[in-house]
């Protein structure tokens, strides 16, 4: 390709990617300059309780992220117990959890008719209930549960690049364990720390599914807008998308800040500390019945959705534990025609915005980084833009773009099949965008060239040398981006329609008809789909 | 104090009140690899280097020595100015170490580095400063170690083992990340520095100019066991072992009749070991060919090859003879190695 064809390409990609993940926000920008919108906003306390919410719900759960995250990675990856291998890995089963799974595997499990609520009834002759699972507290189990992964790997991959000999030097120099770890471990990895803070604080911010499930009376901004959306009250819509919107990027730039120079890289050169055995017979048994335990909580929730999903539709009462297991909520799900089809319809649309977002990131990372175009810098910035806002504001400003006809920019996409799937491609787009930039920056460019000096062509060079060389890359990119598509609930909540309602909304209209194990049937079946994509994904 | 560390007595394991004791120790890795039983007195304020190929053993013993790996039990023992440290951590070993990356810590600058080691004493900026000063970096307190050249890390590296005045300084191939052109003055600045010090210093390497050059002594360690320690002139003129001759400085070793033509001992097992330079053409002696010769400058090394097939060097002057003469070698001094053990 030319020199001057490869600019045009590059400037049609940098278009085609503003109009999708750019246009609608500025839409919604422009929308929300309505006056009565912008006084209602300001003028009630529920508006600002609800943003305030977000805020202080995200930094909350940041933090319990890292008191559960980080010191789990400090243990597994420096000590050695029976068993550390296998339950490192246990450790971080809540990915496979979609957020809606999640959320519903812990109704089952700690809400008021839950496995525990129930044995703690039983147990002690209450005459109801001993708890709710609602309100903050609510949302803030299921989200250090879930997130508190992101500070474990993180922190892992962190530790595990770190320099033993940085270790050693402060204890020749007289610094004992804490003082090592206080002054030179968590220093060091500090970029990784910032890290799992960003995408906490970021998933956190646009999480709904457990606001949306437990909030009750409390309202946080994601589901403050899909109610005023429902209700009608568009402009206002608007501003609280923006508002929401506004707080994602600031809390962004200023964890960005926190960050530092990638200061492992300039002198990291050695080799990670091997994990000691832990020495003290007392503290090994200790470590390792907490690692066993620790697992075994981690894994209840998992337990009791497979449970739940094996109990017919009223067959469960008020027994701790069901009286009836069979699999005639699967049996369902595969036979009824109106079962099956969001099951289908959840695969395809996962699958076309994942290869579409895959084949976007190559062709964008091949301009970027090989051809080096003019606006490749425009061609970064907007593959990660969708990365930095959440999820809520692409499902409200996808909806309210594309209900409009005004060619060539406003289609009317809202009520067909195509909108849900390019609400899943936008989210996708970050995802299959650093994969594949990162990938073809480690690629070695005389690979190609060596290939082409052997005589082979542009397409064979591809597909028998670039390709296969991208494909961990490739692999993990959209492995993720398939999964987020498959677990998504808010864009789908905004945006599905009958004919094309995905699995999350199949999930919650069960659980609205009180058909609790056809739901956690399709959850199982979601968990199970993710972890099988995720572990084809990290396969190297 | 030579007379009472003198290689002979440190060889037999003595008891004697050397400044650092270490006494049988062993280090057994998985089933196969096995490190000691090494035992070796060193006086105060010596420098002594460990000298090996790699897998020798030698970095395992400068971690045993500074508590980051564990002697297996069985009565080994570290003993510091009569203070058994064998159990002790490394942070309260205080012995000072320079790693071979020299381990600098990025999220520090320079001044934080070399006060790293002094935490909670009131002196720390002086002696700091002082520090800064000994390795001829004065001023260089707020600069980030990732700027440093090379040899400007090495040095900060030795100001922060120094600082806090550990009772002995441990370096792990000082030498071996600097600019090769740089390393033969550096080596002469880190001696002079270290007796300015006056530490007691042990050092790795697999390089023998740099142990000869840095070392007051030498100890060469070969797949775990200690072949021989002593100065750098005894180890090269009378190596206890066939290893230690062939592992410092170059050697031919001769067998059988070859052996015996050159004045070794009568006998089948005779085995001698003659250095190049102890090698001369003359009119009598081994027969052979001049197959190739490497000119250095002031001599050449020719590559002779005898009768019987056995290929040797000799070190003579430039214009000694040429590829493909007939010549006879006769040997000025033979040094006599067992062919195993010690």
């Amino acid at each position: 390709m030319s020199r001057r064809n490869a600019q045009i390409a590059g400037a049609l990609v940098a278009l085609l990617l503003a109009w999708l993940v750019l246009f609608p926000i500025l839409v919604v920008a422009r929308d929300a300059a309505d006056g009565t919108a912008l006084r209602a906003f300001f003028g009630r306390s529920g508006e600002w309780a609800a943003l305030w919410a977000s805020v202080w719900i995200s930094l909350v759960s940041v933090a319990l992220a890292a008191a559960i995250g980080v010191p789990l990675a400090f243990l597994f990856e420096w000590f050695d117990f029976p068993g550390r291998k296998t339950l490192g890995s246990l450790i971080a089963l809540p990915v496979v959890l979609p957020p809606l799974v999640g959320v519903i595997a812990f109704l089952f499990l700690f809400g008021e008719s839950g496995f525990i609520a129930r044995t703690v009834q039983a147990l002690f002759g209450l005459p109801e209930a001993p708890w709710r699972l609602q309100g903050p507290a609510a949302i803030l189990l299921v989200h250090a549960y879930s997130m508190y992964v992101y500070f474990y790997l993180f922190t892992r991959a962190g530790l595990a690049k770190l320099d033993v000999s940085m270790l050693e030097a402060a204890q020749a120099l007289g610094a004992g364990r804490w003082a090592t770890i206080r002054r030179v471990a968590l220093p060091l990895v500090r970029p990784s720390l910032v890290g799992a803070a960003i995408l906490t604080f970021m998933t956190s911010l646009g999480s709904f599914s457990a606001p949306y499930i437990f909030g009750g009376g409390f309202r946080v901004m994601t589901t403050q807008i899909v109610a005023t959306k429902l209700n009608g009250d568009l402009p206002l819509a608007m501003v609280e998308t923006l508002a929401l919107a506004v707080v994602a990027v600031v809390g962004l730039l200023l964890l960005r800040r926190t960050e530092g120079d990638d200061i492992l890289v300039a002198l990291g050169k050695g080799i990670a500390p091997r994990p000691r055995p832990i020495r003290s017979p007392r503290i090994r048994v200790l470590a390792t019945v907490a690692g066993w335990g620790f697992a075994v909580l981690l894994l209840l929730p998992h337990v009791t959705l497979a449970l739940v999903s094996l109990v017919p539709y009223g067959a469960w009462t008020t027994e701790i534990l069901p009286p009836v297991l069979s699999f005639a909520n699967y049996a369902r799900l595969f036979s009824e025609a109106e079962r099956l089809r969001p099951l289908l319809n959840s695969l395809w649309m996962s699958a076309v915005s994942t290869a579409i977002a895959v084949v976007l990131a190559l062709v964008a990372g091949w301009l970027v980084v090989r051809r080096r175009v003019a606006l490749r810098s425009a061609i970064e910035g907007l593959l990660a833009l969708p990365w930095a806002l959440p999820g809520t504001v692409f499902a409200i400003a996808l909806a309210m773009t594309f209900s409009v006809h005004a060619p060539p920019l406003r289609w009317v996409l809202v009520g067909t099949v195509a909108i849900l799937p390019l609400a899943y491609l936008v989210r996708a787009l970050p995802l299959t965008g650093r994969a594949l930039l990162a990938g073809y920056r480690q690629l070695d460019p005389a690979l190609e060239e060596a290939a082409a000096s052997l005589g082979a062509g542009r397409w064979r060079t591809l597909a028998r040398v670039t390709l296969p060389q991208l494909r961990p890359g490739l692999a993990a990119g959209a492995s993720l981006a398939f999964v987020a598509a498959l677990g998504d609930i808010v864009a789908s909540i905004v945006l599905y329609t009958y004919e094309t309602r995905p699995i999350s909304i199949e999930i919650l209209s069960s659980l609205r008809l009180s058909e609790t194990g056809v739901a956690a049937a399709f959850g199982v079946v979601l968990m199970v789909v993710s972890a099988l994509v995720l572990g084809i994904g990290a396969r190297r | 104090m030579d007379a009472v560390v003198g290689p002979a007595r440190a060889w037999h394991g003595a008891a004697v009140t050397a400044f650092l004791q270490v006494q049988a120790i062993k280090k057994q890795w998985a089933h196969t690899v096995t490190v000691g039983p090494i035992t070796l007195d060193i006086a105060r304020g010596e420098i002594v280097a460990l000298l090996g190929p790699s897998g020798s053993g030698k970095t395992t013993m400068l971690r045993l020595l500074a508590g980051f790996e564990t002697p297996d039990a069985g009565g080994g023992r570290i003993v510091v100015e009569g203070e058994d440290v064998t159990a002790m951590s490394p942070a309260r070993r205080r012995f000072g170490m320079v790693f071979q990356h020299f381990a600098l810590f990025p999220h520090l600058d320079v001044g934080a580095n070399v006060a790293f080691g002094l935490r909670g004493r009131p002196d720390a900026a002086r002696k700091t400063e002082e520090a800064l000063r000994l390795v001829d970096l004065a001023g260089f307190e707020r600069r980030k170690v990732q700027e440093l050249s090379g040899g400007q890390q090495q040095r900060v590296a030795l100001a922060r083992a120094l600082a806090p005045e550990p009772r002995v300084l441990l370096l792990d191939e000082p030498l071996s990340n600097l600019d090769p052109a740089l390393r033969e003055r550096t080596r002469r600045e880190l001696r002079q520095l270290i007796k300015r010090v006056d530490i007691t210093t042990v050092f790795v390497t697999h390089e023998q100019e740099e142990a000869f050059d840095l070392g007051d002594r030498v100890a060469v360690l070969n797949a775990g066991d200690l072949e021989q320690v002593g100065a750098p002139d005894e180890l090269y003129e009378r190596p206890a072992t066939l290893f230690v001759a062939t592992f410092v400085g170059r050697a031919n070793v001769f067998r059988g009749a070859a052996a015996r033509a050159l004045g070794g001992p009568q006998g089948n097992d005779g085995l001698v070991v003659v250095r190049p330079e102890r090698l001369r053409f003359a009119a009598a002696g081994l027969p052979g060919v001049v197959r190739e010769r490497r000119y250095t400058g002031a001599a050449a090394f020719f590559l002779v090859e005898s009768e019987s097939g056995e290929r040797f060097e000799v070190l003579a002057e430039p214009d000694a003879a040429k590829v493909g003469d007939r010549v006879f070698v006769e040997a000025e001094r033979v040094i006599r190695v067992p062919e195993t053990g010690r």
